[in-house]
C-alpha cells in the first residue's frame, strides 16, 4: 500500500454505477408503508376482542388480504434494503459481511414469504 | 468491525498543566491534545492559561500566544487567521470549527481542542489529510468542457447560473464537515464525505462545465455517494454556514432524474 499513491487507493475500483435504485426503493416503500401500515392498525384495533371465526373472515376479504399481503411484501423488502445499509455501513471484515449480508436477504425472504402464505390461506379459506 | 473504543495506544492521558502567568487575573484555561510521533508515549492534554487582557479575542490568538509565550513545541496548522484558508480547522468543545473565526468568548468554561476526528494525526493538531485531498483529486475539481472556448472572450454564464453556485463556491475544504460525518468515520476508504461530494455538486451544477453525465457516472456507487445517511453534523458544523447535505440531496436528484 505505501508505494502506492492516494490517488490509486480513492479510486479503488472505479464507481459501481449502481446505487440508485436501491437508495430510490428504499424512499418508494417508506411512503408505501405509512398508508398501509395506518390502514393495518385500523383493522387490527377494529378486531380487538373479536372471536376466532370473525377475525378470520375479515381478514379473508379480498380487500383486506390485498392491504395485508402488500404491507408484509414492502415491509420485507424495505427491511431488507435497510438492514443492508447498517451492515455495510458497520462490518468491514469481506467475510463476515458476504455472510450477514446472506442471512439478511434469507431471513427477510423466509419470514416474508410465511407471512404472506399466512395471509393467503386465510384469503382461500384454506 | 466499527472501532467503538480508541485503540490502547490512542488512548488520552493527562499531560502537563502549565503554571499560570504572573500577575494574570483574567485567565482563560486551554485543555490542548498533544500527541508526537517522536516517542512512543500516548496522547494526553495538556493544560494552559491564557491571560485574555493581553491577548487577541479569538481562540487561534489563544493557540499563537501559547506557541510563542509557554510552549514553542505545541503544532497546529495556520495561516491566513480570518476564515478564508481552513488551515486552522480543529475540534473545539467537541465541535469541528476554525479557531480563527471562533472567538473565546463563544466557550463558556474551559476550551478543549482536540484535532479534527478521525484522521491519522501527524502531531498535535495537525491531522493527515491524505486520504481527503486525494477524494478531491477524484472527482476533478476543474471544468471539463468539449467545445472550445471563445476565441476572444471568457465562456459565458447567465446572472440566474451564477447564482446556482451560491452556497458551493464559497467552501474553502477545511475538512470540519467530512471529519464530523460518522458516516466518513466509518468508511472514508470509499465514502467521498460531505465536502468532497459538496464540491462535486459545485462542477454538476456549473452551467458552463459539459460532462455532468460522466461526473455523474463517477458518483453513482452505493458508498461513493450512496453512504449519505442525511444526519446532518455536516450542515451544522460547517463554519462557513454551508449545507453539504443539501448539495448531496440535489445530486440524488440528478441521479433519479436522468433515469426517466
Amino acid at each position: 500500500m505505501g508505494m502506492r499513491t492516494p490517488l490509486k487507493n480513492v479510486r479503488g475500483l472505479g464507481s459501481a454505477k449502481e446505487g440508485t435504485t436501491h437508495w430510490w426503493h428504499q424512499k418508494v416503500t417508506a411512503v408505501a408503508l405509512v398508508p398501509l401500515f395506518v390502514i393495518a392498525l385500523a383493522y387490527v384495533i377494529a378486531l380487538v376482542g373479536a372471536d376466532y371465526e370473525r377475525v378470520r373472515y375479515i381478514l379473508g376479504l379480498p380487500f383486506t388480504s390485498v392491504i395485508l399481503l402488500l404491507l408484509i411484501g414492502v415491509t420485507f423488502y424495505h427491511l431488507k434494503l435497510g438492514l443492508q445499509v447498517v451492515i455495510e455501513d458497520y462490518i468491514h471484515t469481506e467475510s463476515t459481511k458476504i455472510v450477514v449480508l446472506l442471512l439478511n436477504t434469507f431471513f427477510c425472504a423466509v419470514v416474508g414469504l410465511a407471512s404472506a402464505l399466512a395471509v393467503i390461506k386465510l384469503a382461500l379459506g384454506g | 468491525m466499527v472501532e467503538l473504543a480508541l485503540p490502547k495506544n490512542s488512548r488520552v492521558g493527562t499531560g502537563k498543566t502549565h503554571p499560570k502567568p504572573e500577575g494574570a487575573t483574567n485567565t482563560k484555561t486551554f485543555n490542548v491534545y498533544r500527541w508526537s510521533p517522536d516517542d512512543a508515549e500516548n496522547p494526553r492534554i495538556d493544560t494552559y492559561y491564557v491571560d485574555l487582557d493581553d491577548c487577541g479575542p479569538m481562540i487561534l490568538d489563544g493557540l499563537i500566544k501559547i506557541k510563542n509565550e509557554i510552549d514553542p513545541g505545541l503544532t497546529f496548522r495556520r495561516s491566513c487567521r480570518e476564515g478564508i484558508c481552513g488551515s486552522c480547522a480543529m475540534n473545539i468543545n467537541g465541535t469541528n470549527t476554525l479557531a480563527c473565526t471562533k472567538g473565546m468568548d463563544e466557550v463558556d468554561g474551559d476550551i478543549n481542542i482536540y484535532p479534527l476526528p478521525h484522521q491519522p494525526v501527524v502531531k498535535d493538531l495537525v491531522p493527515d489529510l491524505t486520504n481527503f485531498y486525494a477524494q478531491y483529486a477524484s472527482i476533478k475539481p476543474w471544468m471539463q468542457t468539449q467545445t472550445p472556448p471563445p476565441p476572444d472572450r471568457e465562456r459565458l454564464q447567465s446572472k440566474e447560473d451564477r447564482e446556482k453556485l451560491d452556497g458551493l463556491y464559497e467552501c474553502i475544504l477545511c475538512a470540519c464537515c467530512s471529519t464530523s460525518c460518522p458516516s466518513y468515520w466509518w468508511n472514508s476508504d470509499r465514502f467521498l464525505g460531505p465536502a468532497i461530494l459538496l464540491q462535486a455538486y459545485r462542477w454538476l451544477a456549473d452551467s458552463r462545465d459539459e460532462f455532468t453525465g460522466e461526473r455523474l457516472d463517477n458518483l453513482e456507487d452505493p458508498f461513493r455517494l450512496y453512504r449519505c445517511h442525511t444526519i446532518m453534523n455536516c450542515a451544522n458544523t460547517c463554519p462557513k454556514g454551508l449545507n453539504p447535505a443539501k448539495a448531496i440531496a440535489e445530486i440524488k436528484k440528478m441521479m433519479v432524474e436522468r433515469r426517466g
